[in-house]
């Protein structure tokens, strides 16, 4: 768990690897009630709409790099500003890889600045991200 | 040329009737689970994820009133002449957490329609801004969706 007086510009937060399954893939639709049948739909996916396989949902990866953060602050921290964007899909079976850097230390404010990334297992970033949080311990 | 007429830019500024959610125990638990949340407070239900709202305020329409691939068009959109979704990203501006039992109301506004010319043609961007409140009133979380079509 991250505390503020030793977090410092250029740290790394832990990465984590994520190779979901078809069953991460229905139970993110199920929780939201997405039915976009490219999500569980192999043969709709590739011969409809022209993907290689099953895609892994954007908001998911989204969700993945709000963890990165917040397991790196634990359970005294708070997301004060989150993006990130989807720049090209990921399918079922791929590894991909969040991780992120300490980009600022605002010590008057308490607020820490992160660059967030999801890569494939090229290294590509997939989807970049970003977040402003505030650490109270 | 652009493909966007004066009568379709006029939507921008339209909002939805505010819609109004419980956060509710297990719908957390539910989200914590199928996102593989690791602390305690999200598994336990008691406060919800960052990115619980997604869900919370997702559309929760007819089956028959979903497109074949299993999608709803967002109401506040004209009909344009872009029809594929691409790639989109969204910006989240938190105020304070969501915690079981709150009771949320949420309104969305479409804020923004403009066209860009892309490698492959033109591609349409709209931009909904998702305003989150407590029943009392008090801010909980802004987020701008922006989603490119093409």
């Amino acid at each position: 768990m991250a505390r503020f007086d030793s977090v410092t510009v250029g740290e790394l937060l832990p990465e984590t690897a994520h190779t979901p399954t078809i069953l991460d893939l229905f139970f993110y639709n199920a929780a939201l009630w997405n039915g976009h049948r490219i999500h569980f739909d192999e043969t709709y996916a590739k011969q409809e709409e022209g993907y290689e396989g099953l895609v892994i949902q954007g908001p998911l990866q989204g969700d993945w790099m709000s963890q990165c953060v917040m397991q790196w602050l634990g359970e005294d921290g708070m997301l004060v500003e989150f993006e990130y964007s989807n720049r090209r899909a990921a399918y079922m079976g791929e590894t991909l890889t969040v991780g992120g850097v300490v980009t600022a230390v605002d010590s008057a404010n308490r607020e820490i600045s992160v660059d967030l990334f999801v890569k494939n297992a090229s290294g590509d970033v997939i989807a970049p991200g970003a977040a402003r949080v505030s650490l109270l311990a | 040329m652009s493909h966007l007429t004066d009568e379709m830019r006029a939507h921008v500024g339209r909002a939805r009737p505010p819609a109004m959610e419980l956060a509710t125990r297990r719908e957390i638990r539910k989200y914590s689970v199928a996102t593989r949340q690791k602390l305690r407070k999200y598994l336990e239900g008691v406060e919800a994820p960052p990115l619980f709202y997604v869900a919370l305020f997702w559309d929760v329409v007819s089956i028959d009133e979903m497109t074949p691939d299993g999608i709803t068009i967002e109401p506040l959109l004209p009909d344009l002449p872009f029809k594929r979704a691409m790639a989109g990203g969204i910006k989240t501006t938190y105020f304070q957490p969501i915690r079981c039992g709150d009771y949320l109301v949420a309104q969305r506004t479409l804020t923004d329609l403009y066209e860009k010319e892309g490698k492959s043609g033109p591609l349409c961007f709209y931009e909904i801004t998702l305003d989150v409140k407590t029943d009392a009133g008090a801010p909980v979380l802004v987020e701008k969706t922006t989603r490119i079509l093409r």
